[in-house]
């Protein structure tokens, strides 16, 4: 199953929700795209909804890296939402869990962007 | 990448088929499909003219997967840790850590040209979860 991103705005936060795979190739190229193209528009809070992500390999894991580190030398905030186990497993696996912001419910997540 | 798919697929299959639980089997497809990747990406560099060649094996006591390219070959003694702080916001380099995460053994083997990876999962034998614990009696 490719990746499918539906973009919404919650008080001013950005959330893509994401569902499927975020995979070498289509996938992580269109997540990058969709991301750099909330911040080349300004937008400086960006959640990233993981809730229906099944599967991520390296380069998937990669492009959240790349993603996080773009928003972050553009002033913004990158954060994501509902990891699945399988992805929360391999987060902490690299140890990327302590690179994000994660959180289980998206009131907290908006919030946290105050 | 079509042919990635068809590897992890054929991966998926045997993984699951050979018994191992919903983790392992994951796992397994995971880091097979990791070693596909990085023969098409980083040893055959994408280029059409280049194959890689995969083998995928039930020996009754393993799950073996050979994965080869036909690119200038790869040191894994030079791979940088993805763990070390100064690497943890790189965009690549944890294929090869999840690989040897996940499976029991990973061998590299230098072709001239090109690498081969040999990844294996060892099967536990179907009595080994009803055995007996020593001391207990029965």
């Amino acid at each position: 199953m490719a990746l499918t991103i539906a973009s919404r705005e919650v008080d001013g936060v950005s959330v893509l929700d994401l569902s499927g795979r975020i995979t070498l190739g289509e996938g992580s190229v269109q997540l990058r795209d969709a991301i750099r193209d909330l911040i080349g528009k300004g937008q400086k809070s960006i959640l990233l909804n993981m809730g229906d992500i099944n599967y991520i390999d390296s380069s998937g894991l990669g492009e959240l890296v790349s993603a996080y580190t773009t928003a972050r030398n553009q002033g913004a905030g990158l954060k994501l939402l509902k990891l699945t186990q399988k992805v929360h497993d391999l987060l902490q696996l690299t140890k990327l869990y302590t690179v994000f912001d994660i959180f289980d419910d998206e009131a907290s997540a908006i919030a946290s962007f105050r | 990448m079509e042919s990635v798919n068809e590897v992890e697929a054929a991966a998926n299959k045997m993984a699951c088929a050979a018994g191992l639980s919903e983790d392992d089997c994951f796992h397994v497809t995971m880091a097979v499909r990791e070693a596909a990747v990085n023969a098409v990406l980083h040893g055959n560099e994408y280029d059409p003219a280049r194959q890689i060649a995969v083998n995928l094996e039930n020996t009754g006591s393993d799950l073996v997967f050979v994965i080869a390219d036909q690119g200038k070959g790869l040191d894994p003694t030079t791979l940088p840790d993805p763990l070390a702080p100064e690497n943890l916001l790189r965009g690549t380099g944890r294929g090869i850590f999840l690989i040897r995460s996940f499976m029991d053994e990973v061998n590299f083997r230098q072709l001239h040209p090109g690498t081969e990876l040999t990844l294996i999962k060892h099967l536990k034998p179907a009595d080994e979860t009803s055995s007996p614990t020593p001391g207990m009696a029965s």
